[in-house]
This record gives C-alpha cells, structure tokens and sequence, in this order.
C-alpha cells in the first residue's frame, strides 16, 4: 500500500518577532554575506520554540519545527492544537500561500484550501460573476465552473439574488454563496480551516453534510482543523496533535482527541490574560480572570462567578460576554451585557463581575472564552482561556448524572 | 515504496529557490483565471459612473489640450523637426496615448502585493496572474484610446486638410505596445517586489512616474531637446520609452527619430527589465505573505 498523495518532510517554518523594518535591513546584509562565503544562515540557529507565553532571548522563532507526515488517498486527517500551536502556518505552507523555511512537501495532487471563504469577492459584480472568479481564483477552469453553475447556485440558495451586485447581499447569503463555490471545488487534496462556524444553523448542517459527502463518498482527501472536538471527531479518520509547532501524538483521530483534552486540561482558578495570544485586533484591555465559587469548588446547582479585570482608558458604551463550551469544543451557553441592556463604561483599574446563579451545568470540564467590544466591533477577544471542573453536589443522596445524560443540570422534582 | 523510488510528485513545495521558477504549465492552466481578472477589472472600474467607458477617452483627451496649451502655445515647443506639419495636439495625443499605457501598467502592477496581500494571503494560484491580468485590462484601455488617436487622426487628415501620412512601419505597432508593456511590467514587478519588505518605493512610485513622462520626450519631440540641451539629451535618448514614443510618432506622424537599432535597443531593454522582475518576482511571492 503506497497509496500516498501527500508527503511533508522535515517542515520548519520560521519568523522574526517585533517590527519589520529596523535592523531588517542589516540581518538581511548579514545573510547575503553568509550566503556569499557559502556559509549557513546565521538566523537559522538561533531559533526558539514558539512559546508564546513566556519571554524568549531570540528575534526568531519556530512555529513550525521539524513536521513530517505522511497522507493517504481518501484519508480525512484532523490537525487539532491549541490556539498558537502552529496549525495555520501548517495549513499556509500546505496551500502554499508561504513557503517553508526548511523541509518540502511532496504532493501527487492538486491542494485547494478554504482558509477563509468568500476570497477575492468582487463586491460591483453579481453573485453569477462572482461565482466564476471566485471559482477561477480556487483552481477551477470556466468549464469546469460552467457545469456546476446550477448545482452551486441551488445549493447557496441564492436564486433569486444571484444576478445582484454581492455588496447588497446581507452577510450570511455572501457567506453561502462563498461556501457553496468552495463545496464544488474538486481538488484531490482539499485544505479546510473551521470554515464550518458560518451561517445560520441550518447552513451549518448542510456544511458539515457536504464535508461528510465530500470526504466519505467522492473519497477526497481532506485535512480539517478545527476547535471543535466533536466535528473533528465525526469528520476525521486519523489526527495529529500540534503544540509549539511540533507534532505531539499523531494516530487515531479518538487517542489523539482525547491526548488533546487531557494535555488542555488545566484547571486553574486564576489566569493571567495580558500576555495571552489573541486573534482580535484591537487593544488588550482585559489583564486576568478569576473565578470565585464556595470552598473554591465548583458545583452544579450552584452561584459561580467570574470576575474579569481591566486595565484601560475610559471607553464608552462597552459590552462584555463569554461563551462556556464544553469539552469537545461544542458551545453550550453564552451572555453579554447589551444583551441584558446594559450600557456599560469601563474605568480604568475596574473589574466585572459576571455570576452565573445557580449553575446550570452538569459535571465535567468547561471552558470559558471572553469577548469585549463595543456592540459593533471586537475590541478584546481570548478564546477557551479558563478551564473550569462542575462537581456533583457532595450533600446530596441523588446519584450524579451520567457522561452521556447530557450537559444541562435541571433541579428535577418528580411528582407521583 | 522501495518498488518505485521515483515516485511522480505532481509538485514540491519547499524553500529552495531556483532562479526562475516559473511554471508555465501552471500559467497556462490559470488561464481562465487571468481572463476574469481581466473582466473584473474593466467591468468594475466605471460601474455606478454616469459616462462609464468614456473615462477611457476623457482623461488622454483632456491631458492633450492641456499640453497642447502650455507645451505648444504658451512654450511653443515645436511639434516636431523643422518645417513640420503636424498638428500640435494629434502629437500631444500620439505621446500621451502610448506613454499613459505604460504608465497605467507601471502603477497598476506596482502595488501587486500590498493591494492583494488579502487574497494572496488565503489562497494559491501563480501570483503572476496578477500582474498579467493589469497590463491585459490596461491593453483593452489602450485599443479604445488608440481608436480616439485614429478619430483625430482621420480628422485632421480629411477635415483640415493636413498632409500627414503614415508610413509602412506601422506594422511595428503590435511591437511597440509589447516593448511597453513588457517595460511596465517588469519595472512594476521590481517594484511590488521591493515594497513588501521596505515600502519607500511607494513614495517614489507616484511622483517618479511624473518626472518619469518629462524624460520620455512626452510633451516635445527628441530631436528639439538635442537641439535646445544637447549636453543633457543622451538621458532622454538612452530612456528606452523615448525610443518607443519617438518611434510611434514617426511611424504615425513622421516625425520622431526612428532606426531598427534604435528600437531594438528598446526591446533588448524591455525583455531585459521583464525578466528580472520576473525573477525578483518569483523569488517574492514565496514568502511575502510573512513580511508584508
């Protein structure tokens, strides 16, 4: 059996920390002079494993470090991490947006990705004009785009727009547009990066559905990252786990899952967010969370809070919300504040309490991610940042609900 | 796997850099590609306008007169050697519709990476697509401007009467506009290469290109500045673009300094120019994404 489509050796991937710009210039001289003696890159040496927590000595660092891995024909492989564990630079060097800085992958196939759906929408043109350049921009040819027309056009649901220009599309129809070209790509190899949290729930499930075709029928090859354990889990065949951008455990996408959750799982009470990495752009305003329970003990049924601390100028207008997941990633409960019709001004040195009475949970880990913005913009955002353990009440005869009864802990009286 | 050790990889990717590692294979499988780029951008560029694909003829039509006032009337440079017939602004517009060619294809290929850094960023196809598809829309622009020249041109020749014909090298015009196009693309290729890394040719971009005009012989024929400045000509002269203009309008006006190795100085120059910025381009586009 040598049935393999794809081959990654050795993949290293470097980049230099701080401001592009000063001192470029020089290493770049540097470089040139070693290059010119026939020497190494001097740069290359002095590479750190990419810990984004902690502090290092270097300019540089590795998000990627020595990846080798080998892809079946028709094999759906899961690449799961934490958030800065180097998935996307894989994914980038895999659809060849960057290149590697060491190592070379070997492929049989043609890759498409849809790291971000919707690439190079033209927002003057009509949703069918769109179709096509977006189709060309993926790899497909016009005749190939011609023969799906009606198939990716029906599957958007779009009908009845699709000679509009896409700039009066509301969001979610540009979204399916997007996504309905990217289902009909026929790649060999296809790349996928949690595309599936788009659109209404409805969309989700078509999403998923077309995955599940795409990678089980049409016998694709597909890598998939995602956050979400459980669609990783019902996608994936085999997996690789990522941390620091070296590739931890790789085998069955089920002993990989569960490596992940147990290598996450730090319960912790108090964490530090100043130097936690995020993917919004604005400032990071929100220093550290804490979480306050009776006895320091989380039980269900029971008030837990959170108590989120700032540090920032006056802003006005401000909404904070969290999201808890559980486990497998999959959301289970989320609130703001403008929800709730507060309008809220952060003082500086302030902090908010968010108590979630009675809690509603059923033992088990949780996570809690935290969002600050201003109603119309992401202003501070950290993902799965605490992870928190829902005890079963220990003054209590009811035995503890099983694992699979569910996450929603319900007060039951039984009248009979 | 030991049975076929040279397995048939489709493609690598790795770090190594060859020199020119162009796939053409690739290209020519993108090519639909290149083609809605091209769409995309003359559909889009006027749409929500009242006179739409009259902007093509408004802005070199406008350009002329005003050169025509202040080049020939108020600065009475000569259109042309001595004696000559041909109006000023017919050689207003000559340099002008030929010149704005490349300068489109200069400008437009010249924030290659910056403008799609986006696009670039989230999906692979040959970025030289890109590039490509503005001097092939700028080529559509250029066909509807040279019409408006062939307009004037019939006008003056059978309205007032002037006696201007062109000669039998106006076959070289399909050479002429390649040799500018290659120039433009390539020097905007050089130039969206370097500006990934340090963006202070952006800043020399939009005025260079100005100044640029003044040393191609734009607004006065050659042969007056070698008349006027000889000490300073040989930088007009050596500036492949005056070889281009100057040859356009003597294959069109007969007026203009014109021999093959003039020209073909240009197009050694051309070529040139496109394959380093092909080069330099290619070696960017690996890893731009990173430094941009």
């Amino acid at each position: 059996m040598s049935d393999i489509i794809l081959k990654a050796q050795n993949i290293s991937k470097q980049y230099r920390l701080g401001l592009i710009g000063t001192g470029t210039l020089s290493h770049d001289l540097n470089r040139w002079w070693h290059k010119v003696r026939g020497k190494d890159d001097p740069f290359l040496k002095v590479g750190e494993t990419n810990d984004r927590s902690s502090f290092g000595k270097s300019d540089y660092v590795w998000a990627l470090q020595d990846i080798n891995f080998e892809l079946k024909r028709g094999e759906v492989l899961g690449i799961i991490g934490k958030n800065g564990a180097g998935k996307s630079t894989l994914l980038k060097i895999l659809s060849r947006v960057t290149s590697p800085t060491t190592g070379e992958i070997k492929t049989k196939g043609r890759i498409a990705s849809l790291l971000e759906v919707g690439t190079g929408f033209h927002p003057e043109m009509t949703g069918r004009e769109n179709i096509y350049l977006n189709g060309a921009i993926l790899g497909m040819t016009k005749k190939e785009i011609r023969s799906k027309e009606d198939e990716i056009i029906d599957f958007s649901g779009c009908q009845r727009y699709i000679d509009t220009p896409v700039k009066r599309y509301s969001s979610g129809m540009r979204v399916r547009l997007a996504f309905a070209v990217a289902a009909h790509l026929e790649p060999d190899i296809l790349v996928i990066d949690e595309v599936l949290a788009v659109g209404d729930a409805e969309f989700q499930k078509k999403a998923i559905g077309k995955m599940q075709d795409i990678s089980s029928q049409e016998g694709r090859t597909v890598l998939f990252v995602s956050h979400n354990m459980a669609s990783v889990k019902s996608l994936c065949t085999r997996g690789i786990l990522l941390e620091n951008g070296e590739i931890k455990l790789r085998g069955n996408i089920d002993d990989v899952v569960d490596e992940y959750l147990k290598r996450d799982s730090e319960i912790t009470f108090f964490k530090e967010l100043t130097n936690y990495p995020r993917k919004s752009k604005g400032k990071n305003v929100m220093t550290s969370i804490e979480v306050i329970a009776n006895n320091d003990e989380i039980i269900a049924g029971e008030d837990l809070t959170f108590r989120i601390h700032f540090e920032t100028s006056f802003i006005n207008n401000v909404t904070l919300g969290y999201l808890l997941k559980d486990e497998m990633g999959v959301s289970v409960h989320a609130a703001n504040m403008q929800q709730y019709g507060i309008k809220y001004q952060v003082k500086p040195k302030k902090n908010i309490d968010i108590i979630l009475q009675k809690l509603p949970l059923n033992p088990g880990k949780y996570s809690v991610s935290l969002y600050f913005g201003n109603g119309t913009y992401d202003i501070d955002i950290v993902e799965d940042v605490l992870l928190f353990q829902v005890f079963w009440k220990k003054d209590t005869t009811v035995i503890p609900p099983q694992k699979k009864w569910g996450k929603v802990y319900i007060d039951t009286n039984w009248n009979y | 796997m030991n049975t076929s050790t040279e397995e048939q990889w489709l493609y690598t990717i790795s770090s190594k850099n060859k020199l020119i590692d162009l796939n053409f294979k690739e290209i020519w499988r993108y090519r639909d590609l290149l083609l809605l780029f091209v769409k995309r951008d003359v559909v889009t560029l006027y749409k929500q306008t009242i006179l739409g694909p009259l902007w093509y003829l408004i802005q070199p039509l406008f350009t002329a007169v005003i050169f025509t006032l202040i080049f020939s009337n108020l600065a009475k440079i000569p259109a042309g050697g001595e004696g000559s017939l041909v109006p000023p602004f017919l050689f207003n517009l000559a340099g002008i519709t030929l010149w704005s060619y490349f300068k489109e294809c200069l400008t437009g290929t010249s924030n290659t990476f910056t403008k799609n850094q986006n696009i670039f960023g989230k999906v692979y196809f040959p970025r030289v697509i890109m590039p490509m598809s503005v001097v092939v829309s700028n080529l559509v622009k250029f066909s509807i401007q040279i019409i408006l020249f062939i307009g004037f041109y019939i006008y003056f020749v059978f309205v007032s009467g002037i006696d201007i014909s062109p000669n039998k090298y106006l076959i070289l015009l399909p050479v002429l506009v390649i040799i500018m196009g290659l120039l433009g693309l390539g020097l905007g290729m050089i130039i969206s290469s370097l500006t990934t890394k340090y963006r202070d040719l952006t800043m020399l971009v939009t005025f260079g290109v100005q100044l640029l005009m003044y040393a191609s012989a734009v607004p006065y024929p050659l042969s007056y500045f070698k008349q006027e400045l000889p000490k300073y000509a040989f930088l007009i002269e050596y500036n492949p673009i005056t070889a281009i203009i100057e040859t356009f309008r003597y294959i069109t006006l007969g007026e203009g300094q014109f021999s093959f190795f003039y020209l073909g100085y240009a197009a050694v120059f051309g070529l040139m120019v496109f394959f380093i910025g092909l080069i330099i381009f290619n070696r960017t586009e690996k890893t731009f994404i990173d430094t941009v």
